[in-house]
């Protein structure tokens, strides 16, 4: 059984963000985190590997910088890593699965993991483009999965409710947080992890158009702090009946609520 | 080459609000894009409710539980059948599902979860809040059609007072042989979800354990609201992920927030400062939180969450 894992290198949920040319985020000694969601689809790549055999391979597409999240992955117990360099920043989410779609073409593969989001600019677009891309069903938003006889079971959270839907394989799962625990990086595999050599390839060497990955459909036109909140008033709430009634009273005149 | 499609869901024999809401941007953008606003959907009953919402035909396909394979190709053949300049889907767990799915079916692109939608020079323009709140892009999708899901809350649902919607029966898509729906389980009884919810009341660790939330679901109750939380109440198990707010639970934008026992981590606020009215009920005078409140009580939430659900009824009694 062999998955791959698409990984995407965000922002520290935890960093400052400052803009630059009024368009893009100021990298200059900004952090970089695997995004939340795909340590999740990491780690039920790992399970399925631990139950059943098989490579766990993770693909990035980025610049340079993505070698490091990738290393992670494989200290966290990954196989195989291979990174398609390229300006992933001026692509779109159909031009990044449009690459990883030609990339995942010549990996061995059962199942396709992604997080249900990217943190940071969350589109939750690229996982089920690429189910679309490669013709594969795809399960979104998965918070339980079994993986039994050439089928897979999910449970997909949905508002108030949970479905269980059966599909066949290969198929793309979108992970959402509460699917597992994820695992630290042991020492015995950050260790294991270096000798691991990260696979590179060029949209060149995938056979795609930079025309058709960057500067396409969507495009990023401003990007802009929001207005300072000039902070509300506050109270004192020592009398609870007193700061109820004005609570009461905000709630009513000013937010029209009630 | 005009129009605006939206996809419209139903529950319990209504639009959905999120679907009403995109109606509501979508009739504007017709005004300016040119062409009808019309819906796709499953349940014929919608038309009545659709034509209020400015819509002129509703497109029904022959379909009954939401699953990804047949959604996607009825709407494809609506939409290479009427070729709209934009579509629509609410930012809901099956509007995200659709939406990628036939963005890539149509080689498209698709701007989401907007909190601001419009037409111009030929293009569809939104505004996205991106890195948990700290920012704000704007995006341009120039793909015919242009494509975005529209958060939850962020438009107002208004009537256009129109006629009922001329009720126009698609083709069936063939049934997906590769994902079946075994089971929907509906996770508590009839509780209102956090997306949706005009005014959520949140707890936090400050609650001190999980029998407490008894506290903060009264108050919810009383006040026709639905139950957020923290992440740390959820790691500990107080209350299930559902309810999470927050960069790793669900970003939402309600008129009225209340958090109580909230510290306000830049996670917390990344999922709730967009709030229209937000209210801090907090010990500690310093606590993060008190920088996003309009209105900020420093004081103990024992005290002050029964007070305000016994005056909250009070007054709704009147
Ligand atoms: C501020 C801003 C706003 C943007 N808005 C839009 C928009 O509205 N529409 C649009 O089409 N594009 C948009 N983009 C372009 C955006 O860069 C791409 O969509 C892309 O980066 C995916 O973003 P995401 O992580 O949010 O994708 P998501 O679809 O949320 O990512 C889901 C999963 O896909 C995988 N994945 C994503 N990116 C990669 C990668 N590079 N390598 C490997 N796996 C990956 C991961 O498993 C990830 O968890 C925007 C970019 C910026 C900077
Ligand atoms: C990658 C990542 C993602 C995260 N995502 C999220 C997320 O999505 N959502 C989220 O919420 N957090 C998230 N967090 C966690 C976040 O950093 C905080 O740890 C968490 O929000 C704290 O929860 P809290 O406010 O309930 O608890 P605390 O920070 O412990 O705050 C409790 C508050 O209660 C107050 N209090 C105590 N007793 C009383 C009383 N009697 N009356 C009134 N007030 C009282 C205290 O003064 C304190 O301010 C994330 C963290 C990371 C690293």
């Amino acid at each position: 059984m062999n998955s791959v894992v698409c990984i995407a290198q965000v922002p520290d949920t935890e960093a400052r963000i400052k803009i630059a040319d009024g368009r893009r985020i100021d990298e200059t000694g900004l952090k970089f985190i695997v995004s939340p969601y795909d340590e999740f689809a990491l780690e039920e790549a790992i399970r399925v590997k631990e139950a059943k055999g098989g490579d766990v391979t993770v693909v990035s597409f980025g610049p340079d910088r993505v070698q490091q999240a990738l290393r992670e992955c494989l200290a966290r117990g990954a196989t195989k890593a291979l990174h398609i360099k390229g300006e992933s920043g001026s692509a779109d989410a159909l031009g990044i699965a449009k690459t990883l779609a030609a990339a995942i073409r010549s990996v061995p593969h059962d199942l396709l993991f992604f997080g249900k989001q990217g943190v940071g600019t969350d589109n939750s677009l690229v996982g089920p483009m690429v189910a679309e891309l490669l013709g594969y069903p795809q399960l979104n938003v998965v918070t339980h999965l079994e993986v039994g006889e050439g089928k897979i079971t999910a449970h997909r959270e949905i508002e108030g409710a949970e479905e269980i839907l059966e599909a066949s394989m290969p198929a793309v799962i979108t992970a959402q947080k509460g699917l597992n625990e994820p695992r630290y990086a042991s020492l015995k595999g950050i260790m294991a992890a270096k000798k691991i050599t990260i696979e590179t390839k060029t949209l060149p060497d995938l056979g795609l158009q930079e025309s058709d990955i960057h500067h396409q459909r969507v495009t990023v036109v401003a990007l802009e702090l929001p207005p300072e909140k000039s902070g509300g008033r506050k109270i004192d709430g020592g009398d609870a009946a007193t700061a109820a009634k004005e609570i009461l009273k905000y709630i009513r005149e000013e937010a029209k609520a009630l | 080459m005009a129009g605006v499609v939206v996809f419209a869901e139903v529950k319990d024999g209504r639009l959905k609000k999120a679907s009403r809401e995109a109606l509501s941007i979508g009739r504007k953008l017709a005004q300016t894009a040119g062409g009808d606003l019309v819906a796709f959907g499953v349940d014929r009953a919608a038309a009545e409710e659709a034509g209020r919402y400015g819509a002129k035909r509703l497109y029904v396909a022959p379909l009954t539980a939401y699953t990804t394979g047949p959604f996607t190709t009825a709407l494809k053949q609506l939409v290479d059948q009427v070729k709209p300049s934009i579509v629509l889907l609410a930012g809901t767990s099956n509007g995200r599902d659709l939406a990628p799915r036939l963005a890539a079916r149509l080689n498209v692109g698709v701007a989401s979860d907007v909190d601001r939608l419009e037409w111009t020079g030929g293009k569809l323009r939104a505004r996205r809040p991106v890195y948990s709140g700290k920012a704000f892009a704007t995006v341009e999708v120039s793909s015919t059609p242009a494509m975005a899901t529209t958060r939850p809350n962020a438009f107002t649902a208004e009537e256009a007072g129109g006629e009922t919607a001329e009720v126009v029966q698609i083709a069936g898509p063939a049934s997906d042989d590769k994902v079946k729906l075994i089971e929907t389980k509906t996770a508590e009884a009839e509780e209102l979800t956090i997306a949706e919810a005009d005014i959520i009341v949140s707890g936090g660790r400050g609650l001190k354990e999980a029998t407490n939330f008894s506290l903060i679901r009264d108050l919810a109750h009383a006040i026709g609201g639905a139950v957020g939380a923290s992440r740390a109440t959820v790691d500990a198990g107080w209350i299930d992920h559902q309810h999470q707010v927050g960069q790793t639970g669900r970003v939402v934008s309600p008129n009225l927030y209340i958090a109580a026992g909230v510290s306000g981590a830049i996670q917390h606020l990344a999922g709730m400062s967009s709030s229209e009215h937000i209210v801090a009920i907090n010990k500690d005078p310093e606590a993060p939180i008190f920088r996003v409140a309009d209105l900020g009580v420093v004081g103990d939430l024992f005290q002050i969450i029964p007070a305000l659900t016994e005056a909250v009824k009070k007054a709704k009694a009147h």
